[in-house]
């Protein structure tokens, strides 16, 4: 076992499977030479060469589209889109093309696609460096969408997608990259090691997709939530000494309904949190499915944490981005029913 | 025949360790090339992509048809600006580094893309910058005080702190609102540009992004619709080498960008982007042409990007520290400044207290500035405007979300 951010448990995922299958390579742009610029693949162009771990020219929707093309030719890229801001650009290939491969050739092609790419915001990024797109992908059939939230789980996740024959958005939080953060800016950034699950196996290993995790356990509501919001919330339960259960989605395509029915039905009460924004958010798709399962356990409406239905902005980014405040005021809120 | 073992991957032609020669560049000399008339068929002008129109020789003097022969008055008022610059630029540093604005680009080496070709244009002419213009501002007479506010994000930012710094919007100046993602500036300037010719109106409309960017769709969309629809634009790649750590090689498989005009039928002019007269004279002459109807140009503007990327990036991890100084089109300043001083217009002493007041005039705009609040401590916009301007007006679910942040 060693201690790793979550750059560092990207970077060995990509160490690993680079190593084992000679038919994965990774490009996008900066991630070559430089490493990344966030350093997600620093050395690795050293290490397994050029053809193996390249830059690309500025083009989102060219690096996806290529990526498609060298799956169908037998390689499994692992493409990286710089800031999922950015992401857009290959919207029509990620949506209409690569989602829709295996389906549209009935079965005949399909391209073993990772698409990587940061998301969230408390990076003082406005709304160009902090949007969680993640909705816009899960309602695409065809897609996987993962966000996980430590690096024990990113490594195994990332292993994991980057085997999967189905295409999948790789969401990483960017504000959990040097360590869990818990919503409150003014408190001194915490690293990984705080954190047990900043221990990591070096070696290779896997996370199945479609497993969510109790990231804290408890009787009287649930909360479901993923990426940063996974430790707001769960601070949130502590800070407040709610006897909250914490679920980590890991996995929103697929999803462990499971997972989040057996704890509903156990407490009776859930709230959602999650930093998109709510109109159509995944929050809106996790109400729907718990209000269908669960309906004669609820005692309580669902309460969703959300950002609001704005751009993500700059100068008011702590108005925005969901508190623990916000949070535990809607599990107050499911608890007087 | 057969082919290499394995894929193609080009590389940037020095990196950190190595020592940089540009010896191997193809550098026309200033006055090469003669200037066309603004009717020209783009047909018989090609040799202009491929070329380099430059005015300024290397005793400083200006030479050749392209020579806009400006008054020195000019010349100063476009010194001034890129001293202003570059003197602001190296505060707003300081200032990043202390934590007053959470980010910052510089323009240094590319001084002269912005306000060589700003002052070529009209007032009522359109802006669609990329985040390294903002010496159009300066050609614009924006308040220095208003630029600051929007860099240190405080209550009197005019786009209510919504934005990273640098990413400016300028209505009265016709400066349109800078976008982070690349390049989706350059068709809405296609666009923009079709609207003045609809509408029988003889301004123009400008844009510009870098050779990393002319790799996104968005660079093919607009170069073709200005082609198709003889758009009355001016539509500028600036070839800084650099997007991050991404070198041109990777944007362009061979020859320059300039060229790809030729496949569009656009007058297509490769210009020294470090020399002042000569990004002047192209930029008049292109908007000359648009103005009569004949349609587009396309520019590429061939320069090198003197500093990191942004405050994000350290460029000593992926090329040499001193690129910088072994690039042959030298400093775009002093090549102004020598010139002046060449026509006896100008001395080193005058640089020096030019440099002093506006050195002083900085820091007065800045502290200024300072007095509608900081990034740190606010104020900023308030918070109500966190749901403004989403829609013209806020619809009953941002009300309902507004209440519930409790403002």
């Amino acid at each position: 076992m060693a201690q790793m951010n979550i750059i560092q448990s990207v970077n060995s995922a990509l160490d690993i499977i680079l190593d084992k299958d000679p038919n994965v390579c990774i490009f996008g742009e900066d991630v070559g030479y430089f490493g990344g610029v966030f350093r997600c693949t620093d050395g690795l162009q050293a290490k397994y060469g050029k053809h193996r771990v390249f830059d690309s020219p500025l083009s989102e929707g060219g690096i996806v589209s290529t990526a498609i093309g060298m799956g169908i030719n037998g390689l499994r890229p692992v493409a990286e889109i710089q800031f999922s801001d950015y992401i857009f650009p290959a919207f029509d290939q990620l949506t209409n093309e690569l989602a829709k491969l295996r389906y549209r050739s009935g079965g005949e092609y399909w391209a073993p696609v990772t698409v990587r790419t940061p998301c969230g915001g408390g990076i003082r990024g406005g709304h160009y460096h902090s949007q969680s797109p993640e909705a816009y992908f899960t309602q695409t059939p065809g897609l996987k969408v993962v966000m996980p939230s430590n690096p024990y789980d990113t490594k195994g996740l990332l292993i994991t997608s980057i085997e999967d024959d189905d295409p999948v958005i790789f969401f990483e939080p960017k504000r959990l990259y040097n360590g869990p953060f818990d919503g409150d800016h003014k408190k001194a950034a915490l690293k990984w090691d705080t954190h047990p699950k900043g221990e990591v196996p070096e070696d290779y290993y896997s996370i199945p997709l479609g497993q969510a995790a109790i990231e804290r356990e408890g009787s009287k509501v649930t909360v479901l939530t993923y990426g940063t919001m996974v430790h707001v919330a769960r601070e949130a339960a502590e800070s407040s000494g709610i006897d909250a259960e914490v679920i980590d989605l890991r996995s929103l395509v697929p999803l462990d309904i499971d997972t989040i029915e057996s704890s509903v039905k156990k407490t009776g009460r859930c709230v959602i949190v999650h930093e998109a924004p709510r109109t159509s958010g995944f929050g809106g798709e996790l109400s729907a499915q718990v209000q269908e399962l669960c309906f004669y356990h609820l005692e309580a409406p669902i309460v969703r944490v959300t950002g609001w239905d704005t751009p993500f902005p700059h100068s008011l980014e702590w108005h925005y981005f969901p508190s623990q405040e916000r949070v535990i005021e809607a599990m107050k809120k499911v608890m007087e029913h | 025949m057969s082919r290499k073992k394995t894929l193609h991957v080009p590389d940037a032609p020095f990196r950190p360790g190595d020592k940089p020669d540009f010896k191997n560049l193809d550098l026309p000399k200033a006055g090469e090339f003669e200037k066309p008339d603004v009717s020209v068929d783009p047909s018989e002008i090609q040799n202009l992509a491929f070329g380099l129109v430059r005015v300024l020789d290397d005793k400083h003097k200006a030479v050749g048809s392209w020579n806009p022969k400006l008054k020195p008055s000019v010349l100063k008022e476009g010194l001034r600006h890129m001293t202003l610059l570059r003197i602001f630029d190296d505060r707003m540093l300081t200032m990043q580094r202390q934590g007053k604005l959470s980010f910052y680009m510089k323009s240094l080496g590319e001084e002269a893309v912005a306000i060589a070709q700003g002052m070529a244009l009209r007032p009522d002419d359109i802006l669609f910058p990329s985040y390294r213009q903002p010496g159009l501002q300066f050609v614009r007479g924006r308040n220095l005080v208003d630029m600051i506010c929007h860099c240190i994000t405080n209550s009197k930012d005019n786009v209510k702190g919504r934005q990273m710094p640098v990413h400016y919007s300028w209505k009265e100046g016709n400066l349109v609102s800078i976008s982070s993602p690349v390049g989706t500036q350059f068709p809405q300037a296609v666009g923009c540009a079709m609207a003045s010719a609809y509408k029988g109106e003889d301004n123009v409309s400008i844009s510009w992004l870098g050779d990393g960017t002319a790799a996104e769709g968005d660079f093919h969309y607009a170069i073709n619709f200005a082609s198709v629809f003889k758009a009355p634009v001016i539509l500028n790649v600036v070839n800084n080498q650099w997007a991050i750590s991404t070198h041109k090689n990777f944007s362009a498989g061979g020859s320059t960008f300039a060229a790809r005009g030729i496949a569009y039928d656009l007058p297509s002019i490769r210009v020294d982007g470090n020399d002042f007269l000569a990004l002047y004279s192209v930029t008049n002459w292109a908007a000359e042409r648009a103005r009569k109807g004949e349609g587009a140009t396309f520019i590429e503007v061939f320069t090198y990007r003197a500093e990191a990327h942004s405050t994000s990036d350290d460029p000593t991890r992926y090329r040499p520290k001193d690129e910088w100084k072994a690039w042959p089109l030298g400093d775009p300043l002093e090549r102004l400044k020598k010139h002046l001083i060449d026509l006896g217009e100008w001395s080193n002493a005058d640089q020096k207290k030019l440099e002093k007041e506006l050195d002083e005039l900085v820091i007065k705009s800045y502290k200024e500035a300072e007095k509608y609040g900081t990034l740190n401590d606010g104020p900023w916009a308030s918070e109500e405007t966190l749901f403004e301007d989403v829609y013209k007006k806020p619809p009953r679910h941002l009300r309902k979300q507004r209440q519930e942040l409790g403002i």
